[in-house]
């Protein structure tokens, strides 16, 4: 059974595993440093779909098909789908995961989705009443442009702060079992809330919540961060990972640049994908982790990281009504048996 | 008393946070500007010249700048050009017929009723709302103190 250690990580005596996983992304992820670990990229961002909501759920339904087809299981084997993404009432995970007929529990976590899930489905497998716990997110640049900032076509110039929505779906099925990959410890962050109002710099929002989650993880294992071959964050973005390494440095007295990378760094060539920032969304640290980082862990080219799933809890209404946007980070272990 | 924890994070944030090159975009702005309001100008000249009345052209000079921007929205290249255009093409009217052209493709999906006709004004609303309230204000004015 798990018990706490410290005042906020949770341990597992026996570990879940990380049994497979898939990631799957649109066009422009695929013209990315990364394209080579995903399992698809789209040519067509619209994945021949009525709208873009449609599109994103696609996304979705494949990582996780491609998940439990890799595990070499059966939908039958499945007993949970914990998924969330970015649109209203997360409409992009309820219709990917419809069809599966599995039971299903809808979860928002902006963009640290990927880490909460794990955590949650570590959580769920570890106290024996789940098997097999599949863990998926889902972003896409159409639908969050138009959920959250302006239609497609508009003629606007963006922030250097802003970052670009990652268009893809990921996916990992955590069970019991002797697989190469366990999750011997998760955490899950607070609110965090430092007075970010620019709803265009989403990574100065998240840096003080990871900086914390980071901080308080390392405290209650004892673990110093040259510990980790990996201290893996999701979506800071140039921006956020410049404040994060200072707010280490000056808040917590830890200095994490040897170890720390930003899969919002990791996605796109900032330059000359014009993606500015780097990117962002559920997405962006669910196919960094699902392809690149568990591949690099299986074949034991990292032995112990920590991802620091990192979201911005912003509501466009409530930033129009002049409140502040709060950031969570949740952090799940993973490490080489 | 010790500084707003908050506020000296603000300083932090513009400190490292990179400015939009503002220089670059002014001279984007001003080049593309001009250069739409040349063509503008070219217009008025060819219509007047083929006989239109000079308040009949200039209106025909509008239409024009309107009709043209919805088709380069419509084929998906006028966002790439005002990427660079910055000001210079969203001051100028074909910044307005964007914006409500863009709202009503993207809207498309929700239906023509509640999608494209409804969400249509979401990004020009403002400019037509506070237009015509100012245009009322300065018509007031105009009526009781100028005429």
């Amino acid at each position: 059974m798990a018990s706490k250690i410290g005042k906020n990580v949770v341990s597992f005596a026996q570990p879940p595993c990380v049994i497979a996983s898939a990631a799957v992304t649109g066009k422009t992820e695929g013209e990315g440093p990364l394209a080579r670990e995903f399992d698809a990229c789209y040519p067509d961002d619209g994945l021949g779909k009525a709208n873009w909501n449609e599109a994103e759920a696609e996304l979705l339904f494949q990582a996780v098909t491609r998940a439990i087809e890799k595990g070499r299981l059966y939908r039958s084997d499945i007993d949970l789908i914990v998924a969330g993404d970015l649109l209203n009432q997360c409409t992009a995970s309820t219709f990917g995961a419809k069809d599966f007929g599995v039971p299903f529990a809808g979860i928002f976590g902006a963009c640290s989705t990927m880490a909460y899930a794990m955590a949650l489905a570590a959580l769920l497998v570890d106290g024996k009443g789940f098997d097999n716990v599949v863990a998926a997110t889902s972003s896409h640049f159409c639908s969050a442009e138009k959920q959250f900032r302006f239609p497609l076509e508009y003629g606007g110039q963006r922030a250097q702060t802003a970052q670009r929505t990652v268009t893809g779906g990921a996916a990992c099925v955590i069970g019991r079992g002797y697989e190469d990959i366990i999750i011997p410890r998760a955490m899950f962050g607070k609110i965090t809330d430092y007075g970010i109002k620019d709803a265009a710099n989403m990574g100065a929002a998240m840096a003080p919540a990871a900086a914390r989650s980071i901080a308080e993880y390392l405290e209650d294992t004892g673990a110093e961060p040259e510990d980790f071959d990996m201290i893996l964050t999701g979506d800071l973005g140039s921006t956020g990972t410049a404040l994060l390494h200072e707010l280490a440095v000056e808040q917590y007295g830890m200095d994490l640049t040897p170890v720390h990378e930003d899969c919002g760094n990791m996605i796109f060539d900032a330059r000359k994908q014009d993606a500015h920032s780097g990117g962002s969304g559920c997405a962006c640290s669910g196919v960094v982790v699902c392809s690149r980082i568990l591949r690099q862990l299986k074949e034991e080219e990292l032995r112990r990281v920590l991802f620091v799933g990192t979201g911005a809890l912003m509501s466009p209404d409530v930033v129009l009504q002049g409140k502040t946007i709060p950031g969570i980070a949740h952090a799940v272990e993973l490490v080489r048996r | 008393m010790t500084e707003n924890p908050n506020a000296a994070y603000q300083k932090k944030v513009e400190a490292l946070s990179p400015k939009s090159p503002l220089l670059k975009n002014c001279i984007w702005a001003f080049l593309c500007g001009g250069a739409l309001c040349l063509f503008a100008e070219l217009l008025f000249t060819a219509y007047t010249g083929w006989g239109a009345a000079e308040k009949e052209a200039r209106t025909c000079v509008s239409i024009t700048i309107v009709a043209l921007t919805a088709l380069f929205t419509a084929l998906g290249v006028y966002d790439k050009a005002a990427k660079h255009a910055g000001a210079g093409f969203a001051v100028p009217i074909s910044g307005f017929a964007n914006s409500v052209v863009s709202a009503a493709m993207e809207y498309s999906t929700e239906g023509r009723i509640l999608g494209t006709a409804v969400k249509m004004f979401t990004l020009a609303g403002p400019v037509i709302v506070y237009g015509c309230s100012f245009a009322m204000i300065y018509g007031l004015i105009y009526y009781f103190f100028l005429m």
